[in-house]
Protein backbone atom coordinates (compact mmCIF):
# COMPACT_ATOMS: atom_id res chain seq x y z
CA UNK A 1 0.00 0.00 0.00
CA UNK A 2 2.75 2.70 0.65
CA UNK A 3 4.36 1.28 -2.32
CA UNK A 4 0.77 2.78 -4.63
CA UNK A 5 0.65 5.87 -2.36
CA UNK A 6 4.35 6.43 -3.44
CA UNK A 7 3.94 6.36 -7.13
CA UNK A 8 0.67 8.10 -6.86
CA UNK A 9 2.41 11.29 -4.63
CA UNK A 10 5.36 10.81 -6.44
CA UNK A 11 3.68 11.13 -9.88
CA UNK A 12 1.53 13.86 -8.59
CA UNK A 13 3.72 16.27 -6.54
CA UNK A 14 7.15 15.90 -8.68
CA UNK A 15 7.90 19.69 -8.77
CA UNK A 16 6.47 21.60 -6.30
CA UNK A 17 7.39 25.29 -4.87
CA UNK A 18 6.81 25.79 -0.57
CA UNK A 19 7.34 28.50 1.40
CA UNK A 20 7.79 27.81 5.49
CA UNK A 21 10.20 28.67 8.28
CA UNK A 22 12.77 25.81 9.21
CA UNK A 23 12.82 23.62 11.94
CA UNK A 24 14.69 20.58 13.36
CA UNK A 25 17.59 20.62 11.21
CA UNK A 26 20.04 17.47 11.52
CA UNK A 27 23.28 17.55 9.48
CA UNK A 28 24.81 13.94 10.21
CA UNK A 29 27.59 12.78 8.88
CA UNK A 30 26.83 11.42 5.61
CA UNK A 31 26.17 15.23 4.14
CA UNK A 32 22.66 15.03 3.87
CA UNK A 33 19.99 17.66 5.40
CA UNK A 34 16.87 16.96 7.12
CA UNK A 35 14.45 19.15 8.64
CA UNK A 36 11.07 20.67 9.08
CA UNK A 37 9.15 22.91 7.02
CA UNK A 38 6.53 24.46 8.83
CA UNK A 39 3.86 27.19 8.82
CA UNK A 40 1.59 28.38 11.43
CA UNK A 41 -1.06 25.71 10.68
CA UNK A 42 1.01 22.86 9.22
CA UNK A 43 4.78 20.83 8.88
CA UNK A 44 6.26 18.66 6.46
CA UNK A 45 9.43 16.80 6.92
CA UNK A 46 12.14 17.91 4.42
CA UNK A 47 15.05 16.32 3.15
CA UNK A 48 18.16 17.67 1.28
CA UNK A 49 20.03 14.92 -0.21
CA UNK A 50 24.26 15.34 -0.12
CA UNK A 51 24.85 16.31 -3.83
CA UNK A 52 22.21 19.20 -3.18
CA UNK A 53 23.33 20.39 0.00
CA UNK A 54 27.04 20.83 -1.40
CA UNK A 55 24.85 23.62 -3.71
CA UNK A 56 23.96 25.73 -0.53
CA UNK A 57 26.14 28.26 -0.43
CA UNK A 58 24.93 29.80 2.77
CA UNK A 59 23.89 28.00 5.94
CA UNK A 60 20.64 26.57 6.75
CA UNK A 61 19.57 27.73 10.45
CA UNK A 62 17.05 27.48 12.67
CA UNK A 63 13.61 29.75 12.07
CA UNK A 64 15.05 30.97 8.09
CA UNK A 65 12.22 31.88 6.37
CA UNK A 66 12.92 30.19 3.22
CA UNK A 67 11.24 29.37 -0.09
CA UNK A 68 12.14 25.48 -1.25
CA UNK A 69 11.57 23.23 -5.05
CA UNK A 70 11.26 19.26 -4.58
CA UNK A 71 9.15 16.95 -5.05
CA UNK A 72 7.15 14.54 -3.07
CA UNK A 73 7.77 11.06 -1.73
CA UNK A 74 7.01 8.60 0.50
CA UNK A 75 9.68 7.02 2.87
CA UNK A 76 8.73 3.72 3.59
CA UNK A 77 10.61 2.43 6.22
CA UNK A 78 8.43 4.63 8.22
CA UNK A 79 5.46 5.28 6.28
CA UNK A 80 5.90 9.22 6.34
CA UNK A 81 5.78 11.61 3.58
CA UNK A 82 8.24 14.20 3.28
CA UNK A 83 9.63 16.22 0.56
CA UNK A 84 12.82 15.64 -1.29
CA UNK A 85 14.72 19.73 -1.75
CA UNK A 86 16.15 20.35 -4.87
CA UNK A 87 17.03 24.27 -3.95
CA UNK A 88 16.34 26.06 -0.77
CA UNK A 89 16.33 29.67 -1.27
CA UNK A 90 16.51 32.72 1.48
CA UNK A 91 13.21 34.69 2.04
CA UNK A 92 13.84 37.99 1.68
CA UNK A 93 17.43 38.35 0.44
CA UNK A 94 18.99 36.41 -2.56
CA UNK A 95 21.13 33.06 -1.22
CA UNK A 96 24.24 34.69 -1.99
CA UNK A 97 23.91 37.52 0.06
CA UNK A 98 23.08 36.03 2.61
CA UNK A 99 26.09 32.76 2.29
CA UNK A 100 28.45 36.40 2.27
CA UNK A 101 26.91 37.87 5.27
CA UNK A 102 26.81 34.30 6.97
CA UNK A 103 30.84 33.58 6.03
CA UNK A 104 31.70 37.27 6.63
CA UNK A 105 30.16 37.45 10.34
CA UNK A 106 31.97 33.74 10.79
CA UNK A 107 35.66 34.96 9.70
CA UNK A 108 34.83 38.67 11.42
CA UNK A 109 34.47 36.50 14.87
CA UNK A 110 36.99 34.87 13.81
CA UNK A 111 39.12 37.92 13.53
CA UNK A 112 40.28 37.64 10.16
CA UNK A 113 39.65 40.82 9.16
CA UNK A 114 41.04 42.51 12.38
CA UNK A 115 43.27 45.98 11.47
CA UNK A 116 45.86 44.86 13.63
CA UNK A 117 46.48 42.15 11.00
CA UNK A 118 47.39 43.93 7.89
CA UNK A 119 50.59 44.40 7.25
CA UNK A 120 52.57 47.05 5.80
CA UNK A 121 52.64 47.78 2.01
CA UNK A 122 56.24 47.56 0.98
CA UNK A 123 57.08 51.00 -0.63
CA UNK A 124 59.49 49.75 -2.96
CA UNK A 125 58.84 46.22 -4.46
CA UNK A 126 60.79 44.38 -6.69
CA UNK A 127 59.03 41.87 -7.28
CA UNK A 128 55.32 41.83 -7.98
CA UNK A 129 53.47 38.81 -7.39
CA UNK A 130 50.17 39.16 -9.52
CA UNK A 131 46.44 36.71 -8.76
CA UNK A 132 44.30 36.83 -11.63
CA UNK A 133 43.30 35.24 -14.79
CA UNK A 134 45.85 36.14 -18.40
CA UNK A 135 42.34 36.39 -20.37
CA UNK A 136 40.94 39.06 -18.51
CA UNK A 137 41.12 42.86 -18.90
CA UNK A 138 42.75 42.97 -15.12
CA UNK A 139 46.07 41.92 -16.23
CA UNK A 140 46.62 44.10 -19.24
CA UNK A 141 45.45 46.76 -16.87
CA UNK A 142 47.80 45.96 -14.25
CA UNK A 143 50.77 45.54 -16.29
CA UNK A 144 50.46 48.42 -18.18
CA UNK A 145 50.18 50.43 -15.15
CA UNK A 146 53.22 48.97 -13.57
CA UNK A 147 54.98 49.29 -16.73
CA UNK A 148 54.41 53.02 -16.99
CA UNK A 149 55.37 53.13 -13.51
CA UNK A 150 58.49 51.45 -12.88
CA UNK A 151 59.28 49.97 -16.41
CA UNK A 152 61.93 48.03 -14.47
CA UNK A 153 59.64 45.85 -12.50
CA UNK A 154 59.78 42.07 -12.23
CA UNK A 155 56.30 40.92 -12.13
CA UNK A 156 55.23 37.31 -11.39
CA UNK A 157 51.92 36.11 -12.74
CA UNK A 158 50.23 32.67 -10.97
CA UNK A 159 47.28 32.68 -13.72
CA UNK A 160 44.20 31.46 -12.38
CA UNK A 161 40.36 30.90 -13.51
CA UNK A 162 38.63 34.16 -11.80
CA UNK A 163 35.18 32.50 -11.78
CA UNK A 164 34.01 28.99 -11.60
CA UNK A 165 33.77 26.18 -9.44
CA UNK A 166 37.42 25.77 -8.76
CA UNK A 167 38.77 29.21 -9.10
CA UNK A 168 38.24 29.48 -5.39
CA UNK A 169 40.87 26.98 -4.80
CA UNK A 170 43.10 27.97 -7.36
CA UNK A 171 43.02 31.35 -6.41
CA UNK A 172 44.01 30.23 -2.53
CA UNK A 173 46.78 27.73 -4.30
CA UNK A 174 48.35 30.79 -6.17
CA UNK A 175 48.99 32.90 -3.27
CA UNK A 176 50.45 29.95 -1.27
CA UNK A 177 52.19 29.42 -4.49
CA UNK A 178 53.35 32.86 -4.51
CA UNK A 179 54.01 32.69 -0.89
CA UNK A 180 56.62 29.52 -0.96
CA UNK A 181 58.37 31.36 -3.81
CA UNK A 182 60.14 33.86 -1.43
CA UNK A 183 60.95 36.40 -3.84
CA UNK A 184 57.58 37.97 -4.13
CA UNK A 185 57.45 41.53 -2.42
CA UNK A 186 53.60 42.40 -2.51
CA UNK A 187 50.90 40.33 -4.29
CA UNK A 188 48.06 42.03 -6.54
CA UNK A 189 45.02 39.39 -6.49
CA UNK A 190 41.88 40.28 -7.97
CA UNK A 191 39.67 40.56 -11.54
CA UNK A 192 38.00 42.52 -13.40
CA UNK A 193 34.30 43.91 -12.91
CA UNK A 194 31.17 41.33 -13.28
CA UNK A 195 28.22 40.19 -11.69
CA UNK A 196 27.83 38.86 -8.26
CA UNK A 197 28.23 35.52 -9.08
CA UNK A 198 31.41 36.39 -11.36
CA UNK A 199 32.88 37.62 -8.65
CA UNK A 200 31.63 35.08 -5.88
CA UNK A 201 35.17 33.16 -5.93
CA UNK A 202 36.51 36.10 -4.08
CA UNK A 203 33.60 35.76 -1.53
CA UNK A 204 34.92 31.62 -1.10
CA UNK A 205 36.42 31.01 2.52
CA UNK A 206 39.40 29.10 1.01
CA UNK A 207 40.02 32.69 -0.89
CA UNK A 208 39.98 34.41 2.20
CA UNK A 209 41.96 32.39 4.35
CA UNK A 210 44.69 31.98 1.65
CA UNK A 211 44.65 35.76 1.75
CA UNK A 212 44.63 35.93 5.73
CA UNK A 213 47.58 33.25 5.54
CA UNK A 214 49.28 35.03 3.50
CA UNK A 215 52.89 36.22 4.66
CA UNK A 216 53.89 38.73 1.71
CA UNK A 217 51.07 41.82 1.93
CA UNK A 218 48.03 41.67 -0.31
CA UNK A 219 46.74 44.17 -2.29
CA UNK A 220 42.98 42.66 -3.45
CA UNK A 221 40.92 44.51 -6.59
CA UNK A 222 37.87 42.88 -7.20
CA UNK A 223 35.66 44.59 -9.68
CA UNK A 224 34.58 47.64 -9.87
CA UNK A 225 35.05 50.64 -6.96
CA UNK A 226 31.18 49.14 -5.63
CA UNK A 227 32.29 45.66 -5.35
CA UNK A 228 32.82 44.57 -1.97
CA UNK A 229 34.17 41.00 -1.49
CA UNK A 230 35.59 39.24 1.17
CA UNK A 231 38.81 39.29 -0.63
CA UNK A 232 38.98 42.55 0.05
CA UNK A 233 38.31 42.46 4.04
CA UNK A 234 41.01 40.33 4.31
CA UNK A 235 43.74 42.18 2.52
CA UNK A 236 45.81 44.36 3.53
CA UNK A 237 44.53 46.74 0.98
CA UNK A 238 41.93 47.14 -1.05
CA UNK A 239 42.26 48.88 -4.17
CA UNK A 240 38.99 49.65 -5.83
CA UNK A 241 39.99 48.34 -9.60
CA UNK A 242 43.05 46.31 -10.75
CA UNK A 243 44.33 49.19 -12.21
CA UNK A 244 44.62 51.44 -8.52
CA UNK A 245 45.82 48.07 -7.14
CA UNK A 246 48.77 48.54 -9.28
CA UNK A 247 49.00 52.14 -8.78
CA UNK A 248 48.86 51.50 -4.91
CA UNK A 249 51.83 48.97 -4.80
CA UNK A 250 54.68 51.01 -7.34
CA UNK A 251 55.63 54.11 -6.69
CA UNK A 252 57.21 56.54 -9.97
CA UNK A 253 60.32 54.95 -10.81
CA UNK A 254 61.14 58.53 -12.67
CA UNK A 255 59.75 60.74 -9.17
CA UNK A 256 62.00 58.47 -6.56
CA UNK A 257 64.64 58.85 -8.86
CA UNK A 258 64.29 63.01 -8.93
CA UNK A 259 64.39 62.06 -5.48
CA UNK A 260 67.24 60.87 -5.23
CA UNK A 261 69.23 63.30 -6.70
CA UNK A 262 67.25 66.20 -5.25
CA UNK A 263 68.80 64.44 -2.10
CA UNK A 264 72.37 63.89 -3.05
CA UNK A 265 72.25 67.10 -4.44
CA UNK A 266 70.94 68.99 -1.02
CA UNK A 267 73.85 66.83 0.88
CA UNK A 268 76.48 68.09 -1.42
CA UNK A 269 75.00 71.58 -0.39
CA UNK A 270 74.83 71.51 3.23
CA UNK A 271 78.14 70.25 3.21
CA UNK A 272 79.40 72.59 0.99
CA UNK A 273 78.15 75.13 2.94
CA UNK A 274 79.63 74.07 6.26
CA UNK A 275 82.43 73.77 5.09
CA UNK A 276 82.56 77.65 4.14
CA UNK A 277 81.32 77.97 7.02
CA UNK A 278 83.91 76.31 9.32
CA UNK A 279 86.24 77.95 6.65
CA UNK A 280 85.01 81.48 7.81
CA UNK A 281 85.33 80.41 11.72
CA UNK A 282 88.74 79.22 10.84
CA UNK A 283 89.87 82.47 8.87
CA UNK A 284 88.49 84.61 12.52
CA UNK A 285 90.35 82.77 14.71
CA UNK A 286 93.92 83.17 12.40
CA UNK A 287 92.89 86.83 12.67
CA UNK A 288 92.27 86.77 16.38
CA UNK A 289 95.96 84.85 16.56
CA UNK A 290 97.81 87.66 14.27
CA UNK A 291 95.79 90.57 16.52
CA UNK A 292 97.00 89.13 19.82
CA UNK A 293 100.73 89.07 18.23
CA UNK A 294 100.16 92.55 16.66
CA UNK A 295 98.96 93.96 19.85
CA UNK A 296 101.77 92.16 21.94
CA UNK A 297 104.03 93.60 19.51
CA UNK A 298 103.05 96.94 19.57
CA UNK A 299 103.23 96.92 23.22
CA UNK A 300 106.96 96.00 23.23
CA UNK A 301 107.54 98.61 21.09
CA UNK A 302 105.66 101.00 22.75
CA UNK A 303 108.01 99.93 25.60
CA UNK A 304 111.18 100.40 24.18
CA UNK A 305 109.93 104.00 22.61
CA UNK A 306 109.14 104.62 26.46
CA UNK A 307 112.79 103.65 27.71
CA UNK A 308 114.23 105.73 24.58
CA UNK A 309 112.19 108.62 25.71
CA UNK A 310 113.34 108.46 29.17
CA UNK A 311 116.95 108.16 28.36
CA UNK A 312 116.73 111.53 26.21
CA UNK A 313 114.92 112.83 29.30
CA UNK A 314 117.85 111.76 31.06
CA UNK A 315 120.56 112.90 28.87
CA UNK A 316 118.67 116.22 28.36
CA UNK A 317 118.67 116.14 32.80
CA UNK A 318 122.07 115.59 32.67
CA UNK A 319 123.39 117.65 29.98
CA UNK A 320 121.44 120.54 31.70
CA UNK A 321 122.99 119.59 34.77
CA UNK A 322 126.79 119.65 33.38
CA UNK A 323 125.91 122.93 31.76
CA UNK A 324 124.72 124.21 35.00
CA UNK A 325 127.74 122.94 36.53
CA UNK A 326 129.79 124.86 33.89
CA UNK A 327 127.70 128.29 34.15
CA UNK A 328 128.86 127.82 38.11
CA UNK A 329 132.47 126.86 37.33
CA UNK A 330 131.88 129.98 35.09
CA UNK A 331 130.23 131.99 37.91
CA UNK A 332 133.01 131.18 40.45
CA UNK A 333 135.97 131.27 38.33
CA UNK A 334 135.61 135.39 38.46
CA UNK A 335 136.26 134.96 42.16
CA UNK A 336 138.34 132.09 43.01
CA UNK A 337 138.61 129.98 39.85
CA UNK A 338 140.94 127.65 41.22
CA UNK A 339 138.31 126.80 44.76
CA UNK A 340 135.04 127.45 42.34
CA UNK A 341 137.11 124.34 40.44
CA UNK A 342 137.32 122.48 43.33
CA UNK A 343 133.68 123.33 44.43
CA UNK A 344 132.61 122.49 41.24
CA UNK A 345 134.58 119.51 40.76
CA UNK A 346 133.24 118.11 43.96
CA UNK A 347 129.44 118.46 43.21
CA UNK A 348 129.68 116.88 40.24
CA UNK A 349 129.51 113.30 40.79
CA UNK A 350 127.36 114.40 43.85
CA UNK A 351 125.08 115.69 41.36
CA UNK A 352 125.54 113.32 39.15
CA UNK A 353 124.72 110.60 41.57
CA UNK A 354 121.53 111.95 42.09
CA UNK A 355 120.22 112.45 38.75
CA UNK A 356 121.25 108.71 37.99
CA UNK A 357 119.33 108.01 41.24
CA UNK A 358 116.62 109.41 39.77
CA UNK A 359 116.87 107.90 36.62
CA UNK A 360 116.63 104.68 38.27
CA UNK A 361 113.67 105.41 40.09
CA UNK A 362 111.50 106.75 37.26
CA UNK A 363 112.81 103.79 35.06
CA UNK A 364 111.68 101.45 38.05
CA UNK A 365 108.26 103.49 38.30
CA UNK A 366 108.17 102.68 34.17
CA UNK A 367 108.98 99.00 34.51
CA UNK A 368 106.45 98.60 36.91
CA UNK A 369 103.55 100.20 34.84
CA UNK A 370 104.71 98.19 32.04
CA UNK A 371 104.65 95.34 34.21
CA UNK A 372 101.32 95.71 35.37
CA UNK A 373 99.58 96.03 31.59
CA UNK A 374 101.33 92.89 30.62
CA UNK A 375 99.87 91.05 33.81
CA UNK A 376 96.44 92.61 33.11
CA UNK A 377 96.51 91.63 29.76
CA UNK A 378 97.18 87.81 30.99
CA UNK A 379 94.79 88.35 33.61
CA UNK A 380 92.08 89.28 31.62
CA UNK A 381 88.86 86.34 31.34
CA UNK A 382 90.33 83.88 29.27
CA UNK A 383 86.16 83.51 28.05
CA UNK A 384 86.11 86.78 26.99
CA UNK A 385 88.89 86.71 25.26
CA UNK A 386 87.44 83.96 23.12
CA UNK A 387 84.59 85.72 22.71
CA UNK A 388 86.72 88.80 20.77
CA UNK A 389 88.03 86.37 18.49
CA UNK A 390 91.43 85.14 20.54
CA UNK A 391 91.94 81.53 21.13
CA UNK A 392 93.74 79.54 23.29
CA UNK A 393 96.53 77.36 22.39
CA UNK A 394 97.22 74.15 24.07
CA UNK A 395 99.72 70.94 23.92
CA UNK A 396 98.13 67.59 23.17
CA UNK A 397 97.34 65.69 25.05
CA UNK A 398 98.68 67.57 27.65
CA UNK A 399 96.14 70.29 27.81
CA UNK A 400 98.96 72.81 28.79
CA UNK A 401 97.90 76.70 27.91
CA UNK A 402 101.03 78.35 25.62
CA UNK A 403 102.90 81.33 26.55
CA UNK A 404 106.23 81.16 24.50
CA UNK A 405 106.79 79.91 21.14
CA UNK A 406 109.87 78.45 22.44
CA UNK A 407 107.73 75.98 24.73
CA UNK A 408 106.69 74.33 21.69
CA UNK A 409 108.69 72.24 18.74
CA UNK A 410 108.04 72.10 14.87
CA UNK A 411 105.53 69.10 14.25
CA UNK A 412 103.96 69.46 17.55
CA UNK A 413 100.48 69.22 17.63
CA UNK A 414 98.25 72.10 19.30
CA UNK A 415 94.53 72.50 19.96
CA UNK A 416 92.97 76.01 19.66
CA UNK A 417 90.08 76.35 21.65
CA UNK A 418 87.80 78.87 20.06
CA UNK A 419 84.71 80.53 21.58
CA UNK A 420 82.76 77.81 19.66
CA UNK A 421 84.80 75.00 19.30
CA UNK A 422 88.36 73.52 18.56
CA UNK A 423 90.66 73.70 15.81
CA UNK A 424 93.77 70.77 15.89
CA UNK A 425 96.99 72.25 14.40
CA UNK A 426 100.55 71.76 13.66
CA UNK A 427 103.35 73.85 14.08
CA UNK A 428 104.94 74.72 11.07
CA UNK A 429 107.64 77.35 11.94
CA UNK A 430 108.69 79.03 15.12
CA UNK A 431 109.68 82.47 15.46
CA UNK A 432 110.84 83.26 18.59
CA UNK A 433 109.98 86.78 18.88
CA UNK A 434 111.59 86.85 22.74
CA UNK A 435 111.70 90.69 23.30
CA UNK A 436 107.95 90.55 23.50
CA UNK B 1 66.24 42.00 0.69
CA UNK B 2 66.70 44.62 -2.10
CA UNK B 3 63.53 46.30 -1.81
CA UNK B 4 64.15 46.47 2.14
CA UNK B 5 67.42 47.89 1.72
CA UNK B 6 66.42 50.33 -0.81
CA UNK B 7 63.52 51.50 1.48
CA UNK B 8 65.76 51.92 4.66
CA UNK B 9 68.66 53.42 2.38
CA UNK B 10 65.99 56.18 1.20
CA UNK B 11 64.90 56.78 4.73
CA UNK B 12 68.58 57.12 5.99
CA UNK B 13 69.24 59.43 3.26
CA UNK B 14 66.16 61.32 4.05
CA UNK B 15 67.25 61.81 7.54
CA UNK B 16 71.02 62.35 6.77
CA UNK B 17 69.70 65.41 4.77
CA UNK B 18 68.03 66.46 7.55
CA UNK B 19 70.51 66.51 10.03
CA UNK B 20 73.07 68.25 7.60
CA UNK B 21 70.01 70.91 7.03
CA UNK B 22 70.06 71.62 11.11
CA UNK B 23 73.36 72.52 10.36
CA UNK B 24 74.60 71.96 14.48
CA UNK B 25 76.61 69.36 14.12
CA UNK B 26 80.62 69.23 14.60
CA UNK B 27 82.06 69.68 11.00
CA UNK B 28 83.72 66.31 11.11
CA UNK B 29 80.67 64.26 12.17
CA UNK B 30 78.91 66.52 9.51
CA UNK B 31 81.43 64.71 7.42
CA UNK B 32 80.99 61.80 8.58
CA UNK B 33 77.51 61.11 7.81
CA UNK B 34 78.25 63.12 4.30
CA UNK B 35 80.24 60.28 3.74
CA UNK B 36 77.66 57.51 5.03
CA UNK B 37 74.88 59.67 2.79
CA UNK B 38 77.10 59.62 -0.39
CA UNK B 39 77.17 55.84 -0.06
CA UNK B 40 74.13 55.52 0.50
CA UNK B 41 72.90 57.21 -2.72
CA UNK B 42 75.03 55.13 -4.94
CA UNK B 43 73.88 51.92 -3.72
CA UNK B 44 70.26 53.00 -4.18
CA UNK B 45 70.95 54.51 -7.68
CA UNK B 46 73.08 51.07 -7.81
CA UNK B 47 69.96 48.77 -6.88
CA UNK B 48 67.85 50.95 -9.39
CA UNK B 49 70.12 50.33 -12.31
CA UNK B 50 70.38 46.57 -11.50
CA UNK B 51 66.78 45.69 -11.97
CA UNK B 52 65.60 44.58 -14.75
CA UNK B 53 61.99 44.79 -16.19
CA UNK B 54 60.65 41.15 -16.45
CA UNK B 55 57.15 39.69 -16.61
CA UNK B 56 57.04 36.07 -15.68
CA UNK B 57 54.59 33.28 -15.03
CA UNK B 58 54.65 30.82 -12.23
CA UNK B 59 52.68 27.71 -13.22
CA UNK B 60 52.28 24.50 -11.29
CA UNK B 61 52.21 21.01 -13.04
CA UNK B 62 49.53 18.39 -11.94
CA UNK B 63 52.88 16.82 -9.83
CA UNK B 64 52.65 20.40 -7.92
CA UNK B 65 56.14 21.07 -8.98
CA UNK B 66 56.83 24.91 -10.15
CA UNK B 67 58.39 26.32 -12.92
CA UNK B 68 58.48 29.89 -14.18
CA UNK B 69 58.25 30.89 -17.99
CA UNK B 70 58.23 34.51 -19.31
CA UNK B 71 55.15 36.11 -20.61
CA UNK B 72 54.46 36.54 -23.77
CA UNK B 73 51.10 37.24 -25.55
CA UNK B 74 50.20 33.48 -26.42
CA UNK B 75 49.85 33.21 -22.30
CA UNK B 76 46.60 34.52 -22.86
CA UNK B 77 45.24 31.48 -24.16
CA UNK B 78 46.58 28.97 -22.12
CA UNK B 79 44.08 29.04 -19.25
CA UNK B 80 45.69 26.58 -16.73
CA UNK B 81 43.69 23.46 -16.59
CA UNK B 82 41.77 22.97 -12.95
Amino acid sequence: MTGLLRTSIEEQFSDIWLEGELSNIRAPGSGHIYCTLKDKTSQIRAVLFRSSALKLRFALQEGMQVIVRGRLTVYELRGEYQIVLDTVEPKGVGALQLAFEQLKERLAAEGLFDQDRKKPIPAFPRTVGVVTSLTGAAIRDILAVLRRRWPTLHVLIAPVQVQGESAGRQIAEALAALNDWGFVDVIIVGRGGGSLEDLWSFNEEVVVRAIAASHVPVVSAVGHEIDVTLADFAADLRAPTPSAAAEAVVPVLAEIVERLRELTLRMGQMMLRHCAFERQRLDAGIRGVTDVRFRLQDAAQRTDDMVDRLRELLQRLLTSGRERVHEAQRDLSGLNPILAIKQGLATVPQFSKRLEGQMGTILAQHRHRVHAMLAQLNTLSPLAVLGRGYSILQTVPAGQVLHRASDVEVGQELEAQLASGRLHCRVTRIVDDSSV
Amino acid sequence: MAAVKFEQAMARLEAIVGELEKSDLPLDESLRIFEEGIRLSKNCLKILEEAEHKVEVLVQDKNGKKRIHAFSADDESDEPSA
